[in-house]
């Protein structure tokens, strides 16, 4: 076992080095766009600001988008490194179960059925998708319920992945149902898109984000007992049911809350973790701040890409963070066996 | 002499007829053309429609065998139309029916002069060309029509918006610099923002409205069922720097016939117009 000091300095360069890319991130992604924008001019406070279009290209357009891309690929690594830890399978992800489907077939009622007015500056897209997660949660939470009663986790992962393809499949019955312009609306939203346009829609799901991950903040020495298989972790005296529902109820949670603000982008959650282990080893208490960090400069990068480097129009997110992690994963894998 | 000529008439209609049979049972499956048929006077000749056709009224009483990506072959052969009227990208569709032996006429999307060049085209096919012709002619003229009274008018710098989330500025999807909207756009005697981009449609950033600030916006709303008010068209309100929000131009427009290609087009095209310069149409 290390030393603690050899744990602390470890800690302190994790959030040294991953805060300081973040930082940088979030501090130069707002600067670049597709539309050139002078910087005195956005902060000149002489000019109105609805006649300001530079500050609205910064404040409307480019800085609500960073800020929900560091949200959401941080809630989506850290769900992440959770399930893969808890379910002890590296093919693990925030959808592994059923969480991002539940969601995604709520965004997809509300458009197919037209429910979609707006609520208290909300869109319902959003809520609904929430409402979606939630449902799915609820399963979740039986399962782990259940699974006191001496489930294993690859019947949890079974029923997680049976859970998953059921809510797939209702999601594509409503979409038969259809307009063709609703399949349309809900293909797009399914790629991602983190061009939120207002505060509110940021607000709204960063107080779920904040309750998951305090709570997945008590756990990081469970996760590594756990990983280790559960007599391990109760010969350490772990209540691992008790830790196993907070965990799995927390990174569900912070799931919905991702895929209602940026829709069911995919990749961050499923390589984010081990793009981070790979890094900084195995240790929980290292790896969940780094995947937050990471994640989340992570998709602050891929999203600059989608809105700068395919044109006017840009690209979806989601269709970008598998462009840009896969090659890099690769080769990270490759750097570490050659 | 006379006997002569009559049998030569005889042999030369048999001959046509032998060379194109007109049609008497139309499957369609694409709501242009389903429109075009009934505004051709052909509507009692259609058997079948397709999924999403809602106009004129009389397809709801009609059989509907799916629509482009769920063609249902089995009902269609079983109505043992005459002529199938199918997208010509539906390319599986159009060997199944060569191999049962049904005639098909392939549509292809594009333009605004295409729609009346379809509808000359598929009038000679169905076996109605003078209507056809006549119909092709009078959107013609009217769409001419609109284009010499907005000529002389200033051009707004117009976006035209085809879908959005509602309450919110997400997913804006707009019409682009090709297809029979744009076409639409400029006959109405407006310029479109997004005339350098080189498709049918794309998905607009705020950063992309703010950058190409648009002097008039328009939304169509077209789906079954949309209950959008137009106060929804408040929320252009968070990008006040944008000429159309800051001068109270920002319309919406209902309507099924902004999106489908068909015979409407020139009415649609015209309601576009009296929206960018009212001035014109008192």
């Amino acid at each position: 076992m290390r030393a603690p000091t050899d744990l602390r300095r470890r800690i302190v360069l994790t959030f040294a080095g991953f805060g300081t890319l973040a930082a940088v991130v979030c501090l130069l992604a707002p600067l670049v766009g597709s539309t050139p924008i002078s910087m005195p001019r956005v902060f000149d406070r002489a000019i109105p600001f609805a006649d300001n279009v530079d500050a609205q290209v910064f404040f409307v357009a480019r800085l609500p988008r960073v800020l929900a891309a560091v949200l959401v690929g941080a809630s989506f690594a850290v769900a992440g490194v959770v399930f893969q830890a808890f379910l002890r399978n590296p093919l693990a992800s925030p959808d592994t179960l059923g969480v991002s489907t539940g969601a995604t077939l709520g965004a997809v009622i509300v458009i197919t059925f037209h429910i979609d007015t707006a609520i208290l500056g909300v869109s319902a897209v959003p809520v609904a998708s929430f409402a979606g997660s939630a449902g799915a949660l609820g399963v979740v939470y039986l399962l782990s319920v259940a699974r006191r009663r001496g489930t294993s986790s690859t019947v949890l992962l079974l029923a997680g992945v049976a859970l998953s393809a059921f809510l797939g499949a209702v999601s594509r019955l409503v979409q038969v149902i259809g307009d063709y312009t609703d399949v349309f609306r809900s293909i797009r939203w399914m790629m991602g898109s983190l061009d939120v346009g207002s505060y509110t829609d940021i607000v709204v799901p960063l107080v779920p984000m904040t309750i998951a991950l305090a709570a997945i903040a008590t756990l990081p020495r469970v996760l590594d007992l756990v990983s280790l298989g559960d007599p391990a972790a109760e010969a350490r005296g772990v209540d691992v049911r008790r830790a196993e529902r907070i965990a799995l109820v927390s990174a569900s949670l912070l799931t919905g809350s991702a895929v209602s603000l940026g829709g069911p982008i995919p990749f961050v959650g499923i390589i984010v973790p081990h793009i981070v282990r790979l890094i900084v080893g195995a240790d929980h208490r290292v790896v969940l701040p780094a995947a937050a960090l990471f994640g989340g400069s992570f998709l602050v990068v891929c999203d600059l890409v989608a809105r700068t480097a395919f044109g006017p129009a840009g690209m979806p997110v989601g269709a970008v963070t598998a462009l840009i992690g896969g090659p890099f994963f690769l080769w990270l894998l490759f750097r570490r066996f050659r | 002499m006379r006997r002569a000529a009559l049998a030569l008439a005889a042999v030369v209609v048999a001959a046509s007829v032998l060379v194109r049979a007109d049609a008497h049972r139309i499957v369609s499956i694409i709501p242009a053309t389903t429109e075009m048929l009934f505004a051709m006077g052909a509507g009692d000749r259609v058997v079948a429609v397709g999924s999403y056709d809602r106009f004129p009224p009389e397809v709801d009483k009609l059989p509907r065998v799916g629509a482009l990506l769920d063609p249902n072959v089995e009902r269609i052969l079983a109505l043992k139309p005459d002529l199938l009227i199918l997208y010509s990208t539906q390319t599986d569709l159009r060997a199944q029916m060569e191999r049962a032996g049904v005639a098909y006429y392939g549509y292809v999307h594009r333009g605004l002069p295409d729609i009346t060049q379809t509808i000359r085209s598929l009038g000679a096919r169905v076996g109605v060309d003078a209507a056809a012709n006549a119909l092709a002619a009078r959107i013609e003229a009217q769409l001419a029509d609109i284009r010499a009274r907005v000529a002389k008018s200033a051009r707004p710098k117009t976006l035209l918006v085809f879908g959005r989330e509602p309450g919110t500025l997400r997913s804006i999807d707009a019409s682009g610099g090709i297809g029979f909207l744009h076409d639409m756009l400029e006959t109405a005697g407006g310029e479109d923002v997004l005339a350098d981009t080189k498709q049918q449609s794309l998905t607009m950033s705020t950063e992309l409205v703010l950058a190409r600030a648009p002097d008039v916006i328009i939304e169509l709303r077209y789906a079954r069922g949309d209950t959008t008010a137009p106060a929804d068209l408040k929320a252009w309100d968070a990008l006040p720097s944008v000429p159309a929000v800051r001068n109270h131009r920002v319309f919406m427009l209902q309507g099924e016939e902004f999106v489908v290609p068909g015979p409407r087009v020139a009415a649609a095209t015209e309601r576009l117009a009296r929206t960018l310069h009212p001035e014109l149409f008192k």
